[in-house]
């Protein structure tokens, strides 16, 4: 039986209420981030690093293919495209350099999941690595981290010097005749090459706009040669799943979301972090274990996957958060990024930020998402600033709706998932700003420090 | 290019003279400069992919891209200026103007601004007298609202250099600038001891910082990056965890001046605490 089937139903939120997170929680890539050094080769070997390594050189690089797309495992990056697919896809014996490209341009709002992971643990990426491109014929691969992120790209340096040293990267990697050289690259700034075709022109050294598919990335990505992109976490994922089995893998998880997963929980919650849980699992229980929302407040909203996700309410707490389930409730697994708001948060104030993000990000290549994403600003600020005319609410419906599937690329969509979704759920509040004449709620209320002072009485959390 | 200037007949829109090329890079640091370039060029199986790093090295030469960096640019990988400007403009991470050796990001995207970013930066402007991307007249710091830096977990979270510094406050946060301008030392909660913007831009450039215990600085893992693995183990909440708007009042800024910066008391170098301050304090 499935794990989540065991408790993650939607409908038992009280059977569910005593799991113990010894239970609930499965740390995999996770499970030495709280060793000396774990950044470190040797902490890596310690548990294990490198014998996914050894056991992929075994099978066939076809064979590791079929294995990893029987594992199940699906793309951690937002979209969840089954990994091993995207790595059949590339044409073999084609004459043509493959090229593998890990997208660790991690920059979607409320997403914090590949940053720890590379700081804590970046051998686990470049093991992934070798194993994909061995399984794909490649002999160079890229690591594309955001720039905006020194510490991080510091220990990828570091990591890729020890694994060149050890023989894991170079020529004739451990005897099995694969050449592969990595190279580190750090971006400059902008959300949309966190897009794999937007990404792909940046590494060209151009300007970060998505390009036109087909033809896609597998047929002519890099330089126009077959190319797979791949998000940190999928590909990091892939050395256990090697070297445990795929029938571990997919005792965690559902059928259709086998395995494990980094949640990052954030916002009004008591305590923030990273969790390692099989998919499937919900935000009651994340909450329930990690000790739930601050004191004296409740849930008001919260994203499941980064700010390009629906919003959902407390309504949603039990929703398995894996692919089906989320999209079942209306709304994306995306990078299972819990960013959680509380009732001192005004959401109109949090939707016209986001959107603001949204429009400053926009690359301009495509008419719908920049006009659209420009426009949305105006009447969403004059809505918070209290100017704003009913008519506005339907306006900005429609003006999402001119963004979303009509853009070049999937920011379009992202800029209008917060827009469709507060509207559905919170209305009222919009309309309250509009006939209220501004914005009822006091920012300093929701501020990290906003309780130390005060003496509030205990409400349920 | 957007910096054409008027001429001295003063009208802006008068055509004037074009704007004559940039000047070179004194011998000796073009040199040095095209060693560098070299190597990132080879890096790359064609040279263009050279250009994001190549932007960063003129940015560490310079502290910000300038019209003979983007022409050094050009010149290596035989584009036009007009190319490289392009792509220079496009990111927002290349400093279109002189700057500040400390480049102090405050996130303002929601869950930052909402946690306490926007009282932050509001504070920071007034403190330093100075607005978005402008720079103190010390030339120590450069303020500016940044987006979402991956850090949710850490709110609010400020940006020096592209270090981090976790779960700030509008008084840490203060502290923080007081002790840049003053020439303090100070290290992030997750990163490495502060060096300067433009050393900064050549680690970017993909040139490995080298000084002695920078990979190890600051340890593993912040506290919220251990939380679920920590109650795996079956580490409850009464020893792993406090509600995190207490941890920076907990902090003695007593003796040190940057000791606004916890994690610097559980390095990765006390053996009793190996991986960072996550547990005791809340007891």
């Amino acid at each position: 039986m499935s794990v989540s089937t065991e408790y993650g139903g939607a409908s038992r939120p009280e059977a569910e209420a005593g799991s113990s997170p010894e239970k609930l929680l499965t740390p995999v890539l996770s499970s030495f981030w709280d060793e000396d050094r774990p950044w470190s080769l040797e902490t890596y070997r310690r548990h294990e690093g490198y014998e996914g390594l050894r056991k992929a050189f075994e099978m066939s690089p076809d064979d590791l293919i079929a294995y990893v797309k029987d594992a199940g495992l699906r793309g951690r990056g937002g979209a969840g495209f089954p990994t091993g697919m995207k790595w059949q896809f590339i044409p073999q014996g084609d004459g043509k350099p493959h090229y593998l490209v890990v997208n660790a341009d991690e920059s979607e709002p409320g997403t914090c999941k590949d940053i720890p992971l590379l700081f804590a643990n970046p051998h686990s990426l470049i093991e992934g690595i070798v194993i994909a491109c061995y399984a794909i014929r490649s002999s160079h691969a890229f690591i594309y981290l955001r720039g905006e992120v020194v510490p991080v790209l510091r220990r990828l340096h570091e990591a890729v010097r020890e694994a060149y040293e050890a023989g894991y990267l170079g020529k004739d990697i451990l005897g099995s005749g694969l050449d592969l050289e990595l190279t580190v690259h750090a971006g400059a700034g902008a959300y949309i090459c966190g897009e794999e075709t937007a990404l792909l022109d940046s590494l060209e050294g151009r300007r970060g706009q998505p390009r036109l598919r087909p033809p896609f990335p597998a047929v002519a990505g890099l330089y126009a040669c077959p190319t797979v992109v791949n998000n940190v976490e999928s590909i990091a994922s892939v050395p256990a799943i090697i070297n445990k089995g795929k029938d571990w893998f997919r005792s965690m998880g559902s059928e259709k979301s086998p395995g494990f997963t980094l949640y990052s929980l954030s916002g009004h919650v008591a305590n923030p972090g990273q969790f390692e849980a099989p998919l499937g699992v919900t935000l009651r229980q994340l909450l329930e274990m990690s000790g739930g929302m601050r004191p004296g407040h409740r849930l008001k909203f919260w994203t499941p996957g980064g700010s390009s996700t629906p919003m959902f309410t407390d309504e949603h707490l039990d929703v398995p958060l894996d692919y089906e389930g989320v999209g079942a409730a209306g709304s994306m697994l995306g990078t299972k990024a819990l960013q959680c708001f509380d009732e001192t948060t005004c959401v109109v104030r949090a939707v016209t930020r986001w959107t603001e993000f949204y429009a400053h990000e926009s690359c301009g290549k495509c008419t719908p998402c920049r006009e659209g994403t420009y426009w949305l600003v105006q009447l969403l600020r004059d809505i918070e600033d209290g100017k704003g005319v009913m008519s506005d609410l339907d306006k900005l419906n429609d003006i999402a709706d001119n963004i979303n599937g009509k853009s070049f690329c999937a920011l379009g969509d992202g800029a209008a998932s917060p827009i469709f979704s507060s509207l559905k759920y919170f209305r009222e509040e919009y309309e309250q700003h509009i006939t209220g004449q501004g914005c009822p709620f006091d920012p300093a209320r929701s501020t990290l420090w906003s309780d130390r002072a005060d003496t509030h009485t205990e409400v349920n959390a | 290019m957007t910096d054409a200037h008027p001429t001295s007949t003063g009208s802006p829109t008068s055509l004037g003279m074009p704007q004559l090329p940039a000047p070179d890079y004194p011998d000796d640091v073009r040199v040095r400069l095209e060693a560098d370039a070299k190597e990132i060029v080879a890096r790359y199986p064609d040279s263009r992919s050279a250009l994001l790093p190549l932007l960063h090295l003129v940015q560490s030469e310079e502290g910000h891209v300038t019209r003979t960096g983007m022409q050094f640019c050009a010149d290596v990988l035989g584009l036009t200026t007009a190319e490289v400007t392009a792509v220079a403009t496009f990111y927002t991470m290349y400093r279109r103007k002189p700057s500040g050796d400390y480049q102090v990001g405050v996130c303002t995207n929601t869950l930052c601004a909402v946690m306490g970013g926007d009282a932050i930066f509001e504070e920071l402007q007034e403190h330093l007298g100075v607005g978005n991307s402008e720079t103190t007249e010390d030339g120590k710091v450069t303020l500016e609202h940044i987006e979402c830096n991956a850090a949710c977990d850490f709110a609010p979270v400020v940006m020096v250099n592209w270090e981090f510094f976790d779960n700030q406050t509008p008084d840490s946060a203060k502290q923080l600038v007081d002790d840049l301008r003053s020439g303090r030392e100070v290290s992030p909660t997750r990163g490495a001891p502060l060096c300067t913007f433009k050393e900064t831009a050549r680690i970017l450039a993909g040139f490995p910082d080298e000084r002695p215990g920078a990979v190890e600085a600051s340890g593993a893992a912040g506290p919220a990056s251990l939380l679920g693995l920590r109650l795996a183990k079956g580490e409850g909440h009464h020893r792993v965890v406090h509600p995190r708007g207490s941890a920076p009042q907990d902090q003695t800024p007593a003796d040190h001046p940057s000791s606004h910066d916890a994690p610097q008391q559980t390095s990765a170098s006390d053996p009793q605490h190996p991986s960072g301050p996550v547990s005791e304090e809340g007891e």
